[in-house]
């Protein structure tokens, strides 16, 4: 598979009052088109800078990324933008509330001038309706959705831009596990469709065995592990990964189950 | 038989508003046994919440609140205590841990004076120099190393996992014989939650606490109950041990809530149906956990 993204030895440092925090140190990894990709770590990680680097909104003190295999500029053109969105956690806050939600789709399309003027509106209501929102609901309010509704056109505006990388921030963690379940489908239905590539970004790692193709694991800045999502599930080589997986709380037998057995060479190295 | 240290009967609660009354809770019954882990599970807007605030009396001063039903704490029935001998009962008798840490720890005061005025609720006179000392101690006890620090420190310098420590502590100290815990480290990273869970189910055992634990992640719930109330829309429509609960969920609701939550070995997603069917059906109890079979 080529790479559509490649993170080559990123370092971020932040000046916290004089003295210099490394958020992250030294941070390689590739995602191929078409692939999802989850980064999982724990508050600190350094999860949301990598997110904030590859979406341009923070420039990294050393390293590169590639696109495409053409280097990231600092300031991005239009186009890049475009290329690579971006879904938040909380879509009560990243969506206008002033706004109808068809506004804040149209803005979208507006800004990167896809389309022509007529053929916007009608736009709106077909993104809509990919997302599993009827039409109509263009007009309405962000007040007047339910939390899942809202994360539905908060994707519909980020696929509004036809871009190619998808950057998903905790985009289920803020919603019920029924409703969750059927946003984690969408997601993975649309990814099909339209072969999109997606970083997935959590701290819930039940979700991510259902949903990557592959995991990078960060702790404290530093990608500790990466592995295709079967294996590091099965056979996790890295110590803090293997404490993270067996500090998921589990619903059923099978799990508990997986989970001691990892737990197991932890208590032996004790 | 002794009484049971909280039981609920046909609590009904509703908000008057200008667009008429919402009904929030349709009748729920629940009770919880001296050194009962119990949890009440549910969907955000599901009335968890508010069921605990109801005991602890703190919904029933807002104005719009219609409510109906019986509580009664040890045997003594809440509604027809007066407002001072409520308020004895809260923060001695009966504690609460909320679920954001830090925003639940008064900024302007350091971690010592927050913990006096916990401790003067059990021991009214209690010396600032005397409290200190139970205060290292209780803080000794969920695991704080250096406890002096803690106890000069704002809640703001201290990290979430060190302030949900800390709020365990204090609802502990006097040792309360019913604690509710509304999503305790739900806002945690899920190592510090795990440890923190594993700190307090050793805590309650080793008090005796009965505990009636809110909760929205069913993981959780599994793990640190003995017996689990499923609440939906404000009517509880399933009970029964937590084990049985689990591996064979009885009502379509908690069905569809097993089959929606992701699993670490990777069942992949489910396809959820938009149809609801069957989410009102009436309460199903596990053979041997109806409220009648379990109250005497």
């Amino acid at each position: 598979m080529k790479p559509l993204l490649q993170v080559i030895d990123v370092t971020k440092t932040f000046d916290a009052g004089g003295t210099p925090v490394r958020a992250l140190d030294g941070v390689s990894f590739s995602v191929s088109a078409g692939e999802c990709l989850a980064v999982v770590g724990e508050s600190g990680s350094g999860k949301s800078t990598i997110a904030n680097i590859v979406l341009g909104i923070y420039q990294p003190t050393s390293g590169a990324l590639l696109f495409q295999d053409k280097e990231l500029p600092d300031v991005r053109p239009l186009a890049l933008k475009q290329a690579i969105q971006l879904v938040q956690q909380n879509p009560l806050s990243s969506l206008n509330p002033r706004r109808s939600v068809g506004a804040s789709i149209r803005l979208a399309l507006d800004v990167h001038a896809i389309g022509d003027r007529a053929g916007r509106k009608a736009r709106v209501g077909e993104l809509l309706e990919e997302v599993g929102l009827p039409a109509d609901y263009a007009s309405r309010s962000p007040a007047a959705l339910s939390g899942g509704q809202r994360q539905r056109v908060a994707i519909a505006r980020a696929l509004a831009c036809q871009s190619e990388l998808l950057v998903l921030d905790e985009p289920t963690s803020a919603l019920d596990v029924l409703v969750q379940a059927r946003v984690l489908k969408l997601l993975a239905d649309i990814r099909q469709a339209r072969r999109l590539t997606y970083i997935f970004i959590t701290h819930d790692l039940a979700v991510v065995r259902n949903i990557a193709d592959r995991v990078a694991v960060f702790e404290k800045g530093r990608l500790v592990e990466i592995a295709p999502t079967a294996d590091l599930f099965a056979n996790p080589s890295h110590p803090y990964t293997r404490r993270l997986i067996s500090a998921v709380p589990v619903t059923s037998r099978r799990e508990a189950e997986l989970r001691d057995r990892l737990q197991e060479p932890l208590d032996a190295d004790l | 038989m002794t009484a049971p240290t909280l039981a609920i009967d046909d609590l009904r609660l509703g908000f008057r508003g200008w667009a008429g009354t919402v009904e929030v809770l349709h009748g729920i019954s629940l009770h919880i046994a001296k050194g009962e882990r119990v949890a009440l599970v549910g969907e955000s807007g599901s009335g968890k919440s508010v069921t605990a605030r109801l005991v602890l009396g703190l919904v029933q001063e807002l104005r719009g609140a219609r409510f109906s039903g019986r509580m009664a704490f040890e045997g003594r029935d809440l509604g027809a205590l007066s407002r001072r001998e409520r308020e004895a009962l809260r923060g001695d008798r009966i504690s609460m841990i909320f679920q954001d840490p830090t925003s639940s720890l008064n900024p302007v005061y350091t971690i010592d004076t927050l913990f006096h005025e916990v401790l003067r609720r059990g021991a009214p006179g209690i010396g600032a120099a005397e409290a200190r000392e139970k205060a290292i101690a209780a803080l000794a006890d969920v695991a704080i190393t250096d406890p002096e620090r803690v106890l000069r420190s704002y809640a703001f310098q201290l990290s979430g996992g060190m302030n949900q420590r800390v709020l365990i502590a204090m609802a502990l100290a006097n040792n309360p014989a019913l604690l509710l815990a509304d999503e305790p480290g739900t806002a945690l990273d899920v190592t510090v939650q795990a440890q923190t869970l594993a700190l307090m189910q050793s805590l309650v055992a080793r008090h005796g606490t009965s505990m009636l634990f809110i909760s929205h992640n069913l993981g959780v719930v599994r793990e640190f109950a003995d017996r689990v109330y499923v609440i939906y829309k404000g009517r509880i429509v399933e009970q029964g041990p937590t084990e049985g609960l689990f591996e064979a969920p009885l009502h379509p609701y908690t069905r569809a809530l097993m089959a929606a939550v992701p699993r670490i070995t990777g069942e992949g997603i489910p396809e959820i149906d938009e149809e609801q069917t069957g989410f009102y059906d009436p309460l199903v109890a596990h053979p041997g956990y109806s409220e009648a079979e379990l109250r005497p």
